[in-house]
């Protein structure tokens, strides 16, 4: 059988807007993920222990209250120190530009705003979990 | 960070039984992609399953099984017990994607590494479970787990699957869902062990719960006989002790947002534990599994088998015929098993 791609959908932090989160979920659903969603007001230790237990490939974050450049890191940290520093993590929300290549030096590997369509965060995943070519 | 040893059978076996959590997450991935590993591994932890008690929560979508497995293992978790939690929710037959949401409702036992959930589709599978499911509660088992509570996908009548794999099986009703017509229909409701009628602050519980004793009173049907209609081998099965120490379903009330009659639904689940374990029909359960594992997996090997001798043309060309109406199905499969039996030998 084909390997499943299994992606977490959370939102970290006390923002209760989970619009895009869900609109993000259903999309990768359709798209053929299985899709692990966790809701809102998740810290970063809960995030990377579903991570864990699930065996996600990728972990997408929905942050809109503007504490991206503290949550995100720290989500990232929590799963390198549980051994879990190849999994992919996405951001959406409300991302100022300055802070894209900050995040992405930091490992947030892809990172889209408001207004991106959700085809294209579709392949992104596909492209960065494509095998190797040898 | 590299875990070498996370990528070697032998290196996740002694992983998992070390405690390692990442382990027992990839294992039981394995196992859902049904690699090359997947066998062996099942293979290695088979013997040192069995232990654990193996509790379904089935009921309607929306009924609030997945709050109520919440309040469980909480519960649980007081009582020092530790727990493995699966939650199936179903594949879309369109995409083949999945929206598994049931960690949403259990965030109460983050945290805890006394609790272990998993979030499993149904992938194509049309009881209420994944068909990795038993594989997946037998890992859980193996780790260590000493209640491992599975949440079928909401169910509608006869996804009864649940039944011939846990060994206590709770119906979850809410009121206003249906009448007492509903109540004797056979079904979901002939597979419970226990039934709990959650949200029962609202209207309208004292009457689910009446015509679910009304139907209790017409009799229960014996679950054993109920399993080993038409879909098990020709086995004996060890006799349970005492067949007239009968189990009578318990009704409770809950409210699972408000952790009410949780601790009364809890002391039910662990009563039909003793009870089974003092009559003898955990053995005779146990027995009962073996016997539709052992059907299933030789129904699917002699299939794949059978399917790969007979080539996709060959599929393609009878699949053909038989929609035509130049044979029927039956005569069709009698000419593949003959065409199998007939193989050249190499």
């Amino acid at each position: 059988m084909k390997r499943k791609i299994r992606v977490l959908v959370a939102k970290p932090g006390l923002d209760g807007h989970d619009r895009g989160a869900k609109v993000v979920a259903r999309a990768l659903r359709d798209a053929g993920f299985e899709v692990i969603y966790t809701g809102i007001r998740q810290t970063p230790a809960m995030i990377a222990e579903a991570a864990l237990q699930e065996d996600v490939d990728v972990v997408g974050l929905s942050i809109l209250s503007g504490a991206h450049m503290v949550l995100a890191p720290k989500v990232k940290q929590a799963l390198n120190e549980q051994g879990m520093d190849d999994v992919l993590i996405l951001l959406g929300g409300i991302i100022p530009d300055e802070d894209v290549p900050t995040l992405q030096a930091m490992g947030i590997k892809g990172v889209f705003g408001p207004g991106t369509p959700t085809p294209q965060i579709v392949k992104f995943i596909l492209q960065e979990l494509a095998e190797p070519v040898t | 960070m590299a875990h070498p040893q996370l990528n070697t059978l032998a290196g996740l076996v002694s992983a998992l039984l070390a405690g390692n959590r990442r382990a027992l997450a990839r294992i039981i991935s394995h196992i859902e992609d049904n690699t090359a590993l997947a066998q062996p591994l099942l293979a290695a932890l088979y013997p040192r399953a069995g232990q654990a008690h193996i509790i379904g929560i089935t009921g309607a979508p929306g009924t609030g099984k997945s709050t109520l497995v919440n309040g469980l293992a909480g519960l649980y978790r007081q009582r020092r017990l530790s727990v493995g939690i699966i939650a199936v929710d179903p594949t879309s037959p369109f995409s083949g994607g999945a929206l598994l949401g049931d960690r949403v409702r259990m965030r109460d036992l983050a945290g805890d590494p006394g609790v272990f959930i998993r979030s499993m589709a149904t992938r194509g599978s049309l009881g209420g479970l994944a068909q990795a499911t038993a594989d997946v509660i037998m890992v859980l088992d193996a780790a260590g787990f000493e209640r491992i509570i599975i949440e079928t996908v909401g169910v509608g009548q006869s996804e009864v699957e649940i039944a011939s794999t846990a060994y206590t099986t709770v119906v979850v009703e809410a009121p206003g869902l249906g009448d007492e017509v509903q109540a004797i229909k056979a079904g979901v409701l002939e597979i419970a062990d226990i039934f709990a009628v959650n949200k029962a602050d609202r209207e309208g519980a004292d009457r689910t719960v009446m015509a679910l004793k009304m139907m209790l009173n017409l009799g229960i049907p014996d679950k054993y006989q109920i399993m080993h209609h038409g879909r098990m081998l020709p086995v004996t099965l060890p006799l349970a002790s005492a067949p007239d120490q009968q189990w009578i379903p318990p009704v409770y009330k809950t409210v699972a947002t408000q952790k009410q009659g949780i601790s009364e639904l809890l002391e039910g689940i662990e009563e039909h534990h003793r009870y089974l374990v003092a009559s003898g029909r955990r053995q005779l359960r146990s027995h009962l599994r073996a016997a539709t594992e052992l059907r299933m997996i030789l129904r699917d090997t002699l299939l794949d088998r059978v399917l790969a001798e007979l080539g996709t043309a060959a599929i393609d060309a009878m699949v053909h015929a038989v929609a035509q109406r130049q044979i029927d199905p039956y005569t069709a499969v009698k000419q593949w098993v003959a065409a199998y039996n007939h193989r050249p030998t190499t």
